[in-house]
């Protein structure tokens, strides 16, 4: 009679659909947030709207893409819970995003550099082989493309516009141009998730969206920052390596969820 | 069978009930106008299903939306409702009628221009010139793309000096 051999509890296979329901749901939600602080703040009323308003969409679609995190995680947590109850560590959005505002050329510039990955990502996900994510990608993609004109005329108007407003967003784009590669990087998940036809190739799309970059920085007068080198530690948002920035915004956006856990209004 | 309510409603009486549901932010146009409601389906013991899709992932007036309808249907007499959300095909303005339209532009509002374009990226558009939905002119512009709710951009017009709202066309 043969013992049974005590086999050690293999370590739980990396859900790569639930990373990159992550991946974008934090995105969208840290980017909100980001948004939702200058409400009150913005330099003319219309700004003021138009900036909530994108945080809102921004806001809803995290909504969609966190409640079906947690479904697929099957641990009964909401898209509350996985917002207000995670650690710095477990968000999963590139770095681009939890920068912080700065002064307005810089949001802008934060924002038309998302804003165009998120067209040509969300086109490219609309065709998974997962219908419901298909289906959220299409939503989500009416909404960006609203938000690319927004933030891309804004580049135009800004690049091509005063001196001073041109020397603001030429040093927004020079700052934030290292946090660029990070959103193509095809890491272990994405990669994995690319042969089945669940999410998109990223490294493919980065032509997509460097040629539509390209294009409005050149009609704005703007200069394309060199390229820059692939340091891992500009790219380490995707596996919750993030700056100090973000456990900031974190304790601002937690605070009331942690103090009345429950609460209901 | 005891249980069975005595009279099963049909699927056109709920639709007429669903047709004065007004949405909460545009409150000249039913649900079903504006596109919201996608299906209705009554089961053999008189449960009724609504299927309804949001107009943006993040329209804070969609849990209001489904509570309205559920308690127009509960006011109805049905007992049972479930509100099913759909995704797919994403929502339109499109969809909104021609009859709709003309109430959204005696409320004020311009009604919404046809979603012709593809493109991912479009920018330096010939400007629009929205139609006044007081005088009618065209002598207008947009004043900004985002307006008081998600679906409503801000516009005015030379013509009369008015401000008014344009329903997105998305």
């Amino acid at each position: 009679m043969t013992q049974p051999s005590v086999v050690p509890a293999l370590p739980e296979p990396p859900h790569d659909e639930l990373e990159l329901l992550l991946r974008l749901g934090d995105d969208r939600l840290v980017l909100g947030h980001r948004l939702s602080e200058w409400c009150g703040h913005a330099p003319i009323l219309e700004e003021d709207i138009a900036l909530a308003n994108v945080a809102l969409d921004l806001l809803g679609q995290a909504t969609l893409f966190l409640r079906r995190a947690g479904r697929l995680e099957g641990k009964g947590r909401d898209e509350d819970a996985l917002a207000y109850f995670r650690e710095a560590v477990e968000f999963r959005n590139c770095l681009l995003v939890e920068q912080p505002n700065g002064d307005f050329a810089f949001t802008i510039a934060r924002q038309f550099l998302f804003d165009v990955h998120a067209v040509v990502t969300l086109d490219a996900l609309s065709r998974s082989t997962r219908p419901e994510l298909a289906a959220l990608a299409a939503k989500a993609l009416k909404e960006a493309k609203y938000h690319v004109r927004h933030s891309g005329e804004w580049m135009l108007k800004l690049g091509d516009g005063t001196d001073e407003s041109h020397r603001r967003v030429q040093r927004a784009l020079d700052e934030l141009w290292r946090f660029t590669p990070e959103l193509f990087v095809a890491d272990g998940v994405a990669a994995r998730l690319a042969v089945q036809g669940i999410a998109p190739d990223l490294p493919a799309l980065r032509p997509q969206w460097a040629s539509i970059v390209r294009d409005v920085v050149d009609r704005a007068t703007l200069t394309l920052p060199h390229e820059v080198s692939h340091s891992p530690h500009l790219r380490g948002g995707r596996s919750g390596m993030h700056g100090e920035h973000l456990g900031h915004l974190l304790a601002e956006m937690q605070i009331v969820a942690r103090t009345h856990p429950g609460a209901k209004w | 069978m005891s249980g069975a309510p005595a009279t099963r409603p049909t699927r056109e009486a709920i639709l007429a009930i669903l047709d004065t549901v007004m949405d909460p932010e545009v409150p000249v146009l039913s649900v079903r106008e504006l596109g919201i409601v996608r299906d209705v389906s009554v089961d053999h013991d008189g449960a009724v299903t609504v299927v309804v899709t949001p107009t943006y992932s993040g329209c804070p007036a969609i849990r209001v939306i489904e509570q309205d309808i559920t308690s127009a249907l509960h006011d109805a007499g049905v007992e049972e409702v479930r509100i099913q959300t759909v995704y797919s095909p994403a929502w339109t303005s499109d969809w909104i009628p021609d009859s709709a339209r003309a109430k959204l532009k005696a409320y004020g509002i311009a009604p919404p221009t046809p979603v012709a374009s593809t493109e991912l990226v479009q920018l330096l558009r010939a400007p629009r010139t929205p139609q006044c939905p007081y005088c009618d002119s065209h002598d207008t512009e947009v004043r900004s793309e985002f307006g008081s709710t998600a679906c409503k951009s801000i516009c005015w017009c030379r013509s009369c000096r008015q401000p008014f709202e344009e329903f997105k066309g998305i």
